[in-house]
C-alpha cells in the first residue's frame, strides 16, 4: 500500500510535465491535495479508527473485526476493565513507564550534551578518535543481553528502576551524542572565546551559555528518545521483569495472552498507552525538524 | 592543542557519559565474548570453547535467519529511503495541508511497535481481517498476509515501513529545507521543470539526510526484533525468523551461553555490513 | 580556577548519578525481595497471631488461577495465611521467566509449574524444598510422585487432575454422519474423508498458538512405547532418534497427513486455540487433537455443548494398540530459600487435603483421573472424561515422553507447525527435532551427548 504513494507521486510529477499548462496551477494543487488527503486517510487514519472504534464495542462485536459503527457503546466499561485488570497492573505500569522515561531522558540529555560538547570541540584530538569510534560502535552493535543481566545482577541493579534507567541511557547515548556533537558544530567558537574572556570556565561556558543554545536539538532528542524509551519492549522484558515492575508495553504483551479473544479490551489498552506520547508530540511537534536540521542531516 | 582548550574542554565532561556507557554497554559487550564460550546458568558456568558457535551455526533456522535479516533490512531501508525522499520533497513543496500531512505521517512513530504489530496482525487475518475483507469488497482475493510463507516477511516489512517512514520523512524535510532557495530559482529561470528540480537539486543536495536515513534504517532493520515477535514470532515454522528472534528463542530456552554466542555472531555480522557502509557513505557525501 | 570549575562540575554530575542510583535502589527494595531486604517481613511471620502473606507464582491461562483463588480464600479463614499472586505467562515465555527468577534468587514462596522434563530443567534440588517425608504427600499416588522426583527426592504436590493428549471429537456430528470411533489411523482417515465430504472441517488446527501443533507427536507416545518399549531409555541416552525409529517417525507423519489430504480448516495458521474450541463445540470442526484439559475451557465458553465432546486416543496403525498418552498435573513447589517455609507447608497441606481438593475441583472440573488417593472422579464428570476412564481401567495408558525422559527440544512447536502446514516434510521435521534435542541435551550437559 505504501507503494501506492510513490506511484501517485510519480504520476503527479508525470502529469505535471505532460499537462504542463493545461490546467491552472492552483487547480492542480487542489487535486494533488485531495489525492494526498484521501491516501493519508486510507493508509493512516483507517487503522487508527479501526483500533479506536473497536475499543468501544463489546466482545462479541469486536470479534467480528470490522469497522462498522458500534451497535452499543461500552467505552467506560472497557476502559475500566483494562485499568483494573490484574490488580490495576496498567496503573502501576503507567507509573513505572513515566518514571523510567523521565529519569532516562533527564540523565541522557545531561550526559550526552556534555559528551557531545567536548567530543566536538576536541575533534581531531588524540583520544577523541577513540571515543568517536566507541560511540559509533554503540550505534551499530546490538547490546549483549544476557551479559548485561549478569552485570546488573552483580551490582544489585537487576530488576530495579535505576538499573533499567542506566541501561536505557547507555543504549541511547550514541544517538544523542552524535546529534549533540553535530549541533555543537553549528555554534561558532567565538562564543566560547568571548565567554572565556569574560572569565567563565569550561563548566560555566557549557552549562550557562552553550547548553541553552542547544535547545532545538534537545527538543528533538526529548521527543525521539522519549518515544523510544516509553515504547521500549525488549529492554524492560529482559532487565525489568516481575509483575510489580511491569511497563506499559509489557502489559500489552500480557493482555495479549489474557484477552485472547477480547479484542475490545486489547484495543482499549493500545489506545490508553498511546496517549502520553501523543501529548508529548503535540507539545514538541514544531521543534522536531529544527533539531534534525543540524543533527542528523549534517552529521 | 593549546593549554586553554585542554582546560576548557576537559575530558572530565566525558566521565559521566562514558562511565554509564562503559558499565552498561561496553563491559557487557566485552564480557559476551567470554560468556559465549560457556555453558551458562547465570549463577555458574563451564568453559566449553567454541561449542556454542558450532551449535548455533548448525541451528536449523539459522540460514533462513541470515537471509531473512538481510532481506528485511534491505527492503525496509530501501522503502524508507525512497518513500521518505518523495514524501519529504512533497511536504517541502507548496502542497496544501502539508503540516497536517506531516503530522499524520509522523503519528505512527509515536505508537509502540507491539501495539502496531498486534493491530496489524488482526487486520491481516486471511478471511475476516479488515484488509482482506476490504479487498474482497473490491473483488480482489487478498493473500494470507502472515500465513503465506512467501510473503509473510514482506508483510511485516511493510508494517515496519508504515511505522517508520515518518522519521525518515522528517530527516529529509530537515535536509531539503536546508537547500538554499536560490538554487531552485536559478533552475526555474533556466526553464527547468519541477521534475528537473527534484532530480538535479533535491536528490543530490539531500544526500547527507539520505545517508542518515540509510544508516539508521539499515542498522535498525538488521537488529529488528519487536515487530516480528509481535506479529509472527518467527513463524509459520521458521519462515520469518530473524537473527534476533533466533537469539531470543535460545534465551527463552535458558541457553544463555548459546544466546550470547548468537549475540556475538549478530554483532560481528552487523559490524561487517554497517561500518563499511558508513565509511562509504560519509566519504561520498556532498556538502553545500 | 577554570580548571577546577570544569572538574567540579563533572564530579558533581557523577555524584548526582550516584545519588540517583542510590535513591532509586532504595525506592525499589520492597519489590526486589533480596534475601537481606526480607528480614523485616520475616520477623513479622514469627508472630503467631499475625497474618502471614505468601507469594504464589502461577500461569495465567485456563481456570487454575480461579480455582486456586477459591482455595486460598478458604485457607485465609482457616490458617490465617493470605496468598498474593505473582502471575506469569504460560509456555516458553513463562519457562524463561521462572528460570531467570530462580537464577537471580527472586522466586515467589510458592510456584505452580510443570512436572517432568521441564521441572528437571530448573534445577529443583537447589531451588525447591524436599517434601518427600511431609505427611501431606502420603496420599499422593506414586504415578505423580515419579514425575516430581529428582535424585530420589520428591519436590511437588499435584495441582488438579491428570489429563490426556488425545483427539477431542464432536459426538453429535459423529452421530449425524453415522461414524464410529476409529481404532486405527486408517479408520481415522476414512472418517475424515466422510466428514470432509459432508462439508465440515475434519481436523481442526490452531497454529496461531503454536503449542497446539504438537499433539499428534506428543499424544502419539502411547503408540510409540507400545511398539518400542525401550524408546524412552534409548532416546534419553542418545541411542534412539525420532528420524531413524520408524514408529516415532510415524508421529511426525501423522502431523503431516491431515494437511496433505486437505482435511484441515481454512486459515489454520491464523486460527487460535479459543477459536478452535469454538469450532469443535459448534460442530463446524469435528476432530481436534488436544489435551483434555481443554474440556474445561469448552465448559466456560459453550457450557451447553460440553457433553457433545468425546475423547479417543490418537489411533495407531494396528487395532490392538489403542491407548491414551497421559499428562500429569502441574506441581506446587515450595521455594527452598523462602523465609516462610513453614507457612508454605501449611498451605500446601491444606491444598491437598480433602477439603482443599473439594473446593479446587468445584472450580476446575477434572480432565482425567485425580492423582491423590481417595479423590475420585465425580459423577458429573464430562462425557469425554468418562470415555477416558475405560482406558485407565484397562491399564491402557502411558505417561507422555516428557515425564519419562528429561530431554525435550524447545523448538518442537515450531517444527510441528512447519510439518503440519507442509513447509517441511515429516522426515526433515523429525531430523530437525533430533538436532534440537541434541542441543538441549548438550546445554543441560546430560551424560552421553
Amino acid at each position: 500500500m505504501s507503494r501506492d504513494i510513490s506511484r501517485m507521486l510519480v504520476e503527479r510529477v508525470d502529469r505535471s510535465r505532460s499537462e504542463n499548462m493545461g490546467i491552472s496551477k492552483q487547480a492542480r494543487r487542489v487535486i494533488v491535495a485531495v489525492i494526498a488527503l484521501v491516501l493519508s486517510t486510507v493508509i493512516f487514519w483507517i487503522p487508527f479508527y479501526f483500533v479506536i472504534i473497536n475499543s468501544f464495542k463489546n466482545q462479541a462485536e469486536s470479534a467480528l473485526m470490522n469497522m462498522s459503527w458500534p451497535k452499543s457503546f461500552h467505552i467506560l466499561e472497557n476502559y475500566k476493565a483494562v485499568l483494573t485488570a490484574s490488580d490495576h497492573m496498567l496503573v502501576r505500569a503507567f507509573y513505572n513507564s513515566m518514571l523510567l522515561t523521565v529519569l532516562s531522558i533527564g540523565v541522557l540529555i545531561i550526559v550526552s550534551a556534555m559528551a557531545g560538547f567536548v567530543l566536538q570541540r576536541r575533534d581531531g584530538g588524540r583520544f577523541s578518535s577513540v571515543f568517536n569510534f566507541l560511540v559509533l560502535a554503540g550505534l551499530m552493535i546490538p547490546p549483549a543481553i544476557v551479559p548485561t543481566i549478569w552485570v546488573l545482577d552483580s551490582i544489585n541493579l537487576f530488576k530495579t528502576l535505576s538499573g533499567i534507567t542506566f541501561v536505557e541511557v547507555a543504549l541511547h547515548f550514541p544517538f544523542a551524542a552524535i546529534l549533540y556533537k553535530a549541533f555543537v558544530a553549528t555554534l561558532p567558537r567565538e562564543i566560547d572565546e568571548s565567554a572565556l574572556i569574560d572569565g567563565a570556565g569550561g563548566g560555566r561556558l557549557f552549562f550557562n551559555i552553550l547548553f541553552p543554545l542547544l535547545k532545538p536539538v534537545t527538543s528533538t532528542i526529548i521527543v525521539l528518545e522519549s518515544i523510544n524509551v516509553f515504547n521500549d519492549f525488549v529492554n524492560p522484558l529482559y532487565f525489568f521483569p516481575g509483575s510489580n515492575n511491569a511497563t506499559v508495553q509489557l502489559t500489552l504483551y500480557n493482555f495479549m495472552s489474557r484477552f485472547t479473544t477480547s479484542w475490545n479490551l486489547l484495543f482499549a489498552d493500545i489506545v490508553l498507552i498511546s496517549i502520553p506520547m501523543l501529548i508529548l508530540f503535540i507539545f514538541f511537534n514544531k521543534q522536531i525538524v529544527a533539531g534534525m536540521t543540524a543533527g542528523a542531516v549534517k552529521g | 592543542m593549546t593549554k586553554l582548550t585542554i582546560r576548557t574542554y576537559s575530558y572530565l565532561f566525558l566521565v559521566p557519559a562514558f562511565l554509564i556507557y562503559f558499565v552498561f554497554y561496553l563491559l557487557p559487550t566485552a564480557l559476551s565474548l567470554f560468556f559465549s564460550m560457556t555453558r551458562w546458568t547465570l549463577t555458574d558456568w563451564d568453559y566449553i570453547g567454541f561449542d556454542n558457535y558450532v551449535t548455533f551455526f548448525s541451528e536449523t533456522a539459522l540460514s533462513i535467519g541470515f537471509r531473512n535479516t538481510l532481506i528485511y533490512a534491505v527492503v525496509t531501508c530501501g522503502l524508507k529511503v525512497i518513500l521518505g525522499l518523495l514524501l519529504g520533497a512533497f511536504l517541502t513543496s507548496t502542497a496544501l495541508f502539508k503540516n497536517y500531512l506531516r503530522s499524520v505521517i509522523f503519528f505512527p512513530t509515536l505508537l509502540s511497535t507491539i501495539a502496531v504489530g498486534i493491530a496489524f496482525s488482526i487486520m491481516m487475518h486471511p478471511s475476516s481481517g479488515l484488509i482482506n475483507t476490504s479487498l474482497a469488497a473490491l473483488g480482489i482475493n487478498g493473500p494470507d498476509w502472515l500465513g503465506n510463507t512467501k510473503i509473510a516477511l514482506l508483510s511485516v516489512a511493510l508494517v515496519d515501513v508504515w511505522k517508520g517512514v515518518g522519521v525518515a520523512t522528517v530527516i529529509y524535510i530537515a535536509g531539503i529545507s536546508g537547500i538554499p532557495a536560490e538554487y531552485y530559482e536559478a533552475l526555474k529561470i533556466d526553464g527547468g521543470s519541477s521534475m528537473n528540480a527534484f532530480r538535479y537539486i533535491t536528490v543530490p543536495l539531500s544526500r547527507p539526510a539520505m545517508n542518515s536515513v540509510i544508516i539508521l534504517a539499515f542498522i535498525g532493520g538488521l537488529r529488528s526484533f519487536d515487530l516480528i515477535w509481535a506479529m509472527t514470532k518467527g513463524g509459520p515454522g521458521f519462515t520469518t525468523d530473524l537473527i534476533a528472534s533466533i537469539i531470543y528463542k535460545q534465551y527463552q530456552a535458558g541457553f544463555y551461553g548459546l544466546a550470547t554466542a548468537g549475540n556475538v555472531i549478530l554483532f560481528v555480522g552487523v559490524s561487517l555490513l554497517a561500518f563499511p557502509l558508513y565509511k562509504y557513505l560519509t566519504k561520498s557525501e556532498v556538502y553545500l | 580556577m577554570k580548571r577546577t570549575n570544569a572538574r567540579t562540575l563533572a564530579l558533581l554530575t557523577s555524584m548526582m548519578i550516584v545519588v540517583l542510583l542510590a535513591g532509586c535502589g532504595g525506592n525499589n527494595s520492597p519489590t526486589t525481595n533480596g534475601p537481606s531486604g526480607n528480614t523485616n517481613a520475616n520477623a513479622a511471620t514469627n508472630e503467631p497471631t499475625e497474618k502471614t502473606t505468601l507469594t504464589l507464582m502461577v500461569g495465567n491461562t485456563g481456570t487454575t488461577l480461579e480455582a486456586l483463588k477459591a482455595v486460598a480464600t478458604e485457607a485465609e479463614k482457616k490458617l490465617n495465611i493470605a496468598i498474593e499472586y505473582d502471575i506469569k505467562p504460560d509456555g516458553t515465555e513463562g519457562d524463561n521467566l521462572v528460570k531467570t527468577r530462580l537464577a537471580t534468587g527472586d522466586m515467589a514462596d510458592l510456584l505452580v509449574y510443570n512436572t517432568g522434563s521441564l521441572l528437571k530443567a530448573v534445577n529443583p534440588v537447589d531451588n525447591f524444598l524436599d517434601v518427600t517425608n511431609e505427611p501431606f504427600m502420603a496420599d499422593v499416588l506414586d504415578s505423580f510422585k515419579s514425575v516430581v522426583t529428582v535424585d530420589g527426592k520428591v519436590y511437588g504436590a499435584p495441582v488438579g487432575s491428570s489429563s490426556a493428549g488425545a483427539i477431542l471429537y464432536n459426538k453429535k456430528v459423529y452421530g449425524e454422519l453415522g461414524l464410529t470411533v476409529p481404532r486405527t489411523w486408517d479408520e481415522f482417515m476414512a472418517n475424515n474423508e466422510k466428514i470432509k465430504a459432508a462439508g465440515k472441517t475434519a481436523v481442526i488446527a490452531s497454529y496461531k498458538d503454536t503449542w497446539t501443533s504438537q499433539l499428534f507427536v506428543l499424544g502419539d507416545y502411547y503408540n510409540v512405547q507400545a511398539k518400542v518399549p525401550n524408546f524412552a531409555d534409548n532416546y534419553t541416552n542418545n541411542k534412539a532418534k525420532y528420524a531413524t525409529t520408524p514408529e516415532a517417525l510415524r508421529s511426525f507423519e501423522k502431523t503431516e497427513e491431515p494437511f496433505k489430504a486437505g482435511y484441515m480448516n481454512k486459515d489454520f495458521l491464523a486460527t487460535t486455540y479459543d477459536v478452535a474450541l469454538k469450532m469443535l463445540a459448534e460442530g463446524t470442526g469435528v476432530h481436534y487433537p488436544m489435551l483434555t484439559s481443554a474440556l474445561d475451557s469448552i465448559l466456560q465458553n459453550n457450557p451447553d455443548k460440553i457433553n457433545d465432546i468425546g475423547v479417543f486416543p490418537i489411533p495407531s496403525d494396528s487395532a490392538d494398540v489403542n491407548g491414551l498418552t497421559v499428562w500429569m498435573p502441574s506441581g506446587m513447589y515450595i521455594n527452598k530459600n523462602s523465609k516462610k517455609v513453614e507457612a508454605a507447608k501449611k498451605f500446601v497441606d491444606y491444598f491437598v487435603s480433602k477439603e482443599g481438593q473439594a473446593i479446587f475441583s468445584s472450580k476446575v472440573k477434572a480432565a482425567g483421573p485425580y492423582v491423590i488417593k481417595g479423590i475420585e472422579l465425580p459423577d458429573d464428570a464430562y462425557e469425554g472424561v468418562k470415555e477416558m476412564q475405560k482406558y485407565f481401567d484397562e491399564g491402557k495408558t502411558a505417561p507422555a515422553l516428557e515425564f519419562v525422559s528429561p530431554v525435550k527440544g524447545p523448538n518442537l512447536e515450531n517444527l510441528t507447525v512447519a510439518v503440519g502446514s507442509g513447509i517441511t516434510s515429516a522426515q526433515k521435521g523429525a531430523e530437525d527435532y533430533d538436532k534440537d534435542i541434541l542441543k538441549q541435551a548438550q546445554q543441560l550437559n546430560l551424560p552421553g551427548w
